[in-house]
Formats: structure tokens, sequence, C-alpha cells
């Protein structure tokens, strides 16, 4: 069976580290970093990024638009 | 495979919609706005129409939408953004023109242009956020606040003998033969969000076609007036805001 690989990509400066895609996120592979960013937002981060499957949940309740998601069968 | 390996173009599933621009937002974190503005941007490149849009922007948070969408923008004096659009869109009628206003400029210093501007049938878009507070000023009373809703010009709870009852605008305009559709969403879940992309499309598409006025209230949280996070904000919507203005649509013609 074909498996679906996912991967998000956070723009970490524009992040204002508001916990929704964390919530969002169906496969738990999203966290809010411990560092922060220049603005002092603790950033999403990928945190088990073997599970994401590239469903874009996170991206489409984002609401400053940081997320771009790729998505590949292997 | 690597996550390297996977982040390629070709594998491209989701991005920042090219007519947003690259300049952080101003809103708070969690703010439905960006949602909004997101959805916004993806509708008016899917119709390929960036160079034929003119959006009328608010008084409120929204005022600042002209730095993130990349469209002809003009701002409107206070509750005045569906006057504006009527000019526009009678002098230019072959563009896209929507309005982009709150509950407290929409539903209160604006009521007259927003009632009479849809009682005439303008074919022109509006996009009603509406948080039940003023987002921007900090956090008073709006027209829309529920019953019992703290704000910080009644911290112990709206009450109706005081201030009257919540104003359900979405509902009246309804009411007026010069919408062609009404209708509330909210984007909360993917869902959601899905939900209102389409139905703010089929709202540009009616202001194309001159079909009559279209209004898209976006049920939205304010997580910074409503002094919760973000995520809570969601829930207390949800719990809250949903019984008193229920989603979906309440006029399609």
């Amino acid at each position: 069976m074909a498996k679906i690989k996912g991967a998000v990509v956070v723009n970490t400066e524009r992040c204002k580290g508001c916990n929704l895609c964390v919530v969002a996120c169906p496969a738990e592979v999203l966290i809010l970093n411990k560092e922060a960013n220049s603005k002092g937002y603790n950033f999403s981060t990928m945190a088990n990024p073997d599970d994401c499957v590239g469903c874009a949940a996170c991206a489409y309740v984002c609401p400053d638009a940081c997320i771009t998601v790729y998505k590949v069968r292997v | 495979m690597t996550t390297n390996d996977i982040i390629n173009p070709a594998n491209l599933v989701y991005a920042k919609a090219p007519i947003m621009n690259d300049v952080p937002m101003h809103y708070c974190p969690g703010c439905s706005h960006g949602v909004v503005h997101k959805l916004i941007a993806e509708i008016i490149g899917d119709m390929d129409m960036q160079e034929k849009t003119i959006a009328i922007a608010p008084v409120g948070c929204g005022v600042f939408a002209y730095k993130y969408l990349d469209v002809d923008w003009q701002q409107a004096a206070h509750g005045r953004a569906p006057a504006v659009a009527t000019a526009a869109k009678r002098l230019l009628p072959d563009r896209l023109v929507f309005t982009y206003q709150g509950d407290g400029d929409l539903a209160a210093i604006g009521t007259a242009e927003t009632i009479h501007a849809c009682n005439r049938g303008e074919n022109i878009a509006i996009i009603f956020i509406n948080n039940g507070i003023y987002g921007m000023t900090g956090g008073q009373m709006a027209p829309t606040t529920l019953g019992g809703m703290k704000s910080s010009t009644s911290p112990n709870g709206r009450t109706v003998p005081l201030n009257g009852h919540p104003l359900d605008i979405t509902k009246l305009l309804a009411q007026l033969d010069g919408t062609c559709y009404v209708t509330r969403q909210a984007v909360h879940t993917i869902a959601a969000v899905r939900k209102t992309k389409k139905a703010i499309q089929k709202a540009f598409e009616n202001s194309m076609a001159g079909k009559g006025t279209s209004i898209v209230e976006v049920v939205s949280t304010c997580s910074s007036g409503w002094k919760m996070t973000p995520e809570a904000s969601n829930d207390w919507m949800v719990e809250n805001m949903f019984p008193a203005y229920p989603l979906g649509d309440l006029k399609n013609e």
C-alpha cells in the first residue's frame, strides 16, 4: 500500500505562536518550540516529522499564513 | 525518505497565496482576521481578478488590510464602507468590489449605510467579521455583544434592561429584497475554513453576476478582547457565540 509522507515548513519569523496549528494537527506532529523568534514568540515546529501526512490542516487554520506543506507518495 | 527530500516544490500542497504580501500582519496571535485575509487572497487568485478588484477597508482592526492583500484598496470613514463600495461598483461595474468590515463598523456606526446598500441591492459583497466586541479600541461592548458577555464597558456582563438585546444584523439583512446571498460561517476548524472559502467565492461571483448584495458573516474570535488563549477563544465561540449566531445560509437566491 502506498504510504503518504508529508512535511511542513514554518516561517518562524512570521509565526506568532498562537498554538492553533498544534491543536488542529490530527497526527500530533507540531509543538511550540521552547526557543523564541526575534519578536519573542515560541514558534511552531515539527516534533514528530515522521508522523506528518501532509494533510495541511495546520496550514488551513494558521491565521498568519506561515505554514507551507509538502506531500509525497512513497 | 527524509524531511528534506519531501520539501521540494514538486511536492507542494499548500503555500501562502501570492496575493498576500510578505509583511507580517499586526493582528494578535490566533486572530480570525488572518484566516479570512488568506481566503480572500486565495479566491481572488483563483478567480484571476487581482487587477480588477477594489476592496473597501473599514475602521477597526481590519483597517490595515491594505498592507496585507495586494489589490486596490480604499479605506472608508467609520461604517461607511458600503457607501464607498456603492460608488466604486457603479462607476466601474466590471470590477469586483467588496467591503471588509467588523461588527463595530458594520452593525453600530454603519448600520444605516449597511441596511440601505443592501436594500438598494448594490452588486457588492460584504465580508462581516463578527467577534461581538470592539477589538481595536480595547474590548468595549458592541451591538453584537452577547447577553451576559463581559467587556471593558460591561464588566459585569451585558444585561437587557441596561444595554438592550444583541443585534443579529445578518438576520435583519436577510429580510431585505436587495440581498441575494446571506450566510454565516466561521473559521475555527478546517471544515469551517473550507465552507467559508466557498461562501466568499459565491459572494464574489454574485457580485460579478449582478445578482445583488451578498453578505458573508464570519463568526470570529478576539482572544485579546475576550482575555483568553486563541484555543480557549475558539471553544468559547463554539459554546456561546454559535447558539446566538447559528452557522449556515440565511438566504440563497
